[in-house]
């Protein structure tokens, strides 16, 4: 406690004075935006409007101080009795009675009833203050709450003696020593109704709860706090089981560390499109898609990715019940029941207007809190309906938040059909690191899916359209077709690619028969060759044999002739 | 400073018996006023028909809780039902017998009251 007060001072101790010292409330969020709490020693005035949760927030503050910070209570109501009290508080688990039997808490129910009182001559409030110092005293209160003390501006009619008696209450609640919040309703053109906030000048917080298209979003704001600096704008609060949580984020500070580590995506080939082998850690990624892309599948692969790395995830569910997310993604083949029984998985589900949009952030910041998860998925952003600064502003807080946690984040996005981005899509562009977007490419009568990176920073990503098959065996990526006509998916593809195919097998078969064509024309030639050779060779043969008998006839005509003539000389 | 006055004593009051208590703080000018103004207007008008206790709240603190005191000096009637409280120096007589539902003395100022 002590250490958690020295570390709020040390934000603002610039000056040379002691700085301030402050009572944490306890209260998630609250804390971190008055830099450590109330101011201790020091009234405080929670004003609001009927059911803006000034008595939750005051009895949190005393229920906190007991438990958390050693600080006993005294509780002087004005309004709600002491049973009521108990009863409203216990359905957020604080056991008052229990708190009031050890001493550590006192509360005191301050009856006034109009009809019973008469006035008659001049009094004052000590009445009160010794009540009220009884009640400190018995138990050593450090932390005191008046709620609501305008209260007795209804039950008294000396409004003069009213207001001197409550100038001198507070200034003995400061000389007390005790730090007090005391709570009043929201007047007409001023902070209370009654002009409390004359007295009570250290810390003003103002509480609001606005409805805006049927949606109520609790503010709160802290009005003034007196030396010491404080977060000035409106921020939205939650009330619900868990107690009441403020989501303190300003703006989005950009002084958050980065990671270069990359976690898979949980689908293969979409790892090596992005060309880190998946997301950085710490980035915000926005999955963009039309109704049926499988959004919600890809946050799920991350998820199942992540669990089966031993890390923490968290799904924020906005469209469907978890039994039905984890009843979906068994059927592609995602087990989410297992991460879920071995704790990694939390699903936190909600309708998108069960509450205003920052109240479903404030929720979400205090699950993100509680759970300290390494991956979230938010399914779908699109879900939340408002002014687009609205969502803008809050998203850069929720995107800012997992930044500076080092938490990876990932968002899915109803498209609508057509060109034309969506509201929330328009308004988180710039945040996200990564932006994936799944179409759907509707030709020859069949749907098919495919996805293209529309942006991925610090990563050289692929360009190209994919497409890619949802099978019980999780995303599929599907080697890209890129034909004359651009790509092509599903049976176009497989039709093309058989077409293709057949085409090939025709070419193949015509210089076949080209190649045999020519074989047999070459055949044919020699064979044409080999014939006119064989005549040449039989005519050659038929001419030596011509000569040789011409020359053998010649011979033998020559030797017939000597012949001749011996026999003709012989005889002469 | 606690003391009691009438015949009521610390008996079960009888029916048409007052119970009153006075809550002061310590001895205030304001504190004894209203001691001094109670006692004339239970001599003059509940003839020993009450049961007055003043209880001084800084010796007493645990009464204010006990019957929601807020303001000082309050006059407490206990009984006869319905219990009123009268707060101030109880100065304004008739104002004091309004509340303790006794008929007063002037008709006419008890209406302008």
């Amino acid at each position: 406690m002590a250490s958690k007060r020295n570390k709020a001072n040390d934000v603002e101790g610039t000056g040379h004075l002691a700085p301030l010292p402050k009572s944490p409330t306890g209260i998630e969020g609250l804390d971190a935006l008055t830099l450590g709490g109330l101011p201790t020693g020091r009234p405080t005035l929670l004003c609001g409007a009927a059911g803006c949760g000034k008595t939750l927030f005051a009895m949190t503050f005393l229920i906190k101080g007991v438990t958390e910070f050693g600080e006993h209570g005294v509780l002087m109501s004005f309004e709600e009795r002491e049973r009521d009290l108990e009863t409203n508080v216990a359905s957020l688990g604080y056991d008052v009675a229990d708190l009031i039997e050890r001493k550590q808490m006192v509360i005191d129910h301050v009856y006034i009833e109009r009809a019973e009182i008469e006035e008659s001559g001049d009094y004052d409030l000590e009445g009160l203050f010794v009540r009220l110092g009884h009640a400190i005293d018995s138990i050593g209160a450090k932390r005191v709450v008046l709620d609501t003390i305008e209260a007795l501006f209804s039950g008294l009619d000396d409004t003069a003696i009213l207001r001197a008696e409550l100038r001198r209450l507070f200034a003995w609640l400061k000389d007390k020593g005790v730090t007090a919040i005391i709570t009043a309703e929201r007047g007409e053109g001023q902070l209370t109704r009654y002009g409390i906030e004359e007295y009570v000048s250290d810390c003003v917080i103002l509480l609001d709860n606005r409805v805006e298209e049927q949606v109520t979003t609790r503010r709160l704001r802290v009005v003034k706090y007196r030396g010491s600096s404080h977060g000035t704008n409106e921020y939205p609060f939650l009330i619900d089981e868990h107690g009441i949580s403020v989501l303190p984020i300003t703006s989005a500070e950009l002084g958050h560390r980065i990671s270069h580590e990359a976690l898979s995506t949980g689908v293969p080939g979409l790892d090596e499109m992005l060309g880190k082998n998946g997301y950085f850690r710490g980035s915000s990624v926005l999955i963009s898609g039309l109704a049926g892309t499988g959004k919600s599948t890809f946050g799920a692969a991350f998820v199942n990715a992540a669990c089966e790395r031993g890390e923490r995830c968290l799904f924020f569910a906005f469209e469907e019940s978890p039994d039905q997310i984890v009843r979906n993604m068994k059927s592609v083949g995602f087990d989410l029941q297992r991460h879920i029984d071995s704790g990694l998985l939390c699903f936190q589900a909600a309708r998108p207007s069960l509450y205003g949009f920052e109240m479903h952030l404030a929720r979400m910041n205090r699950d993100i809190e509680h759970f300290e998860p390494n991956v979230i998925v938010v399914d779908p952003i699109s879900a939340f309906r408002g002014p687009s600064f609205e969502i803008h502003a809050t998203l850069v807080r929720l995107a800012d938040i997992c930044k500076s946690k080092g938490i990876t984040a990932l968002f899915t996005s109803l498209s609508s059909s057509g060109e034309q981005m969506t509201e929330s899509e328009r308004s988180v562009s710039s945040l996200m690191d990564t932006w994936i977007s799944l179409k759907d490419m509707e030709a020859n009568g069949e749907r098919n899916r495919v996805l293209y990176l529309l942006k991925s920073r610090g990563m050289n990503h692929s360009k190209q359209l994919r497409e890619y098959q949802l099978s019980d065996h999780g995303i599929h990526m599907v080697d890209a077709y890129i034909g004359p006509d651009g790509v092509l998916t599903g049976t176009a593809r497989v039709a093309q690619e058989a077409r293709e195919r057949q085409a090939d097998l025709a070419r193949q078969q015509a210089t076949e028969r080209r190649r045999r064509d020519l074989a047999r024309k070459r055949a044919a030639v020699e064979r044409q060759i080999a014939e006119m050779r064989a005549a040449l060779e039989t005519e050659e043969i038929e001419v030596t044999t011509q000569i040789e008998q011409e020359e053998a006839r010649e011979t033998a005509q020559g030797s017939e002739r000597s012949q001749m003539a011996i026999l003709r000389g012989a005889q002469r | 400073m606690n003391e009691r006055d009438g015949d009521g004593g610390d008996g079960v009051p009888s029916a048409g018996q007052y119970k009153l208590r006075l809550f002061i703080t310590g001895s205030t000018p304001r504190s004894t006023r209203a001691i001094e103004n109670m006692r004339r207007i239970c001599e003059e008008n509940l003839d020993g028909r009450y049961d007055l206790e003043v209880v001084d709240v800084y010796q007493d603190p645990e009464a204010t809780r006990e019957l929601q005191i807020i303001a000082t000096p309050t006059l407490v009637k206990i009984l006869p039902e319905p219990l009123r409280r009268i707060i101030g120096d109880l100065s304004d007589r008739e104002r004091v017998l309004a509340g303790l539902d006794i008929a007063p003395l002037d008709q006419a100022k008890r209406k302008d009251a």
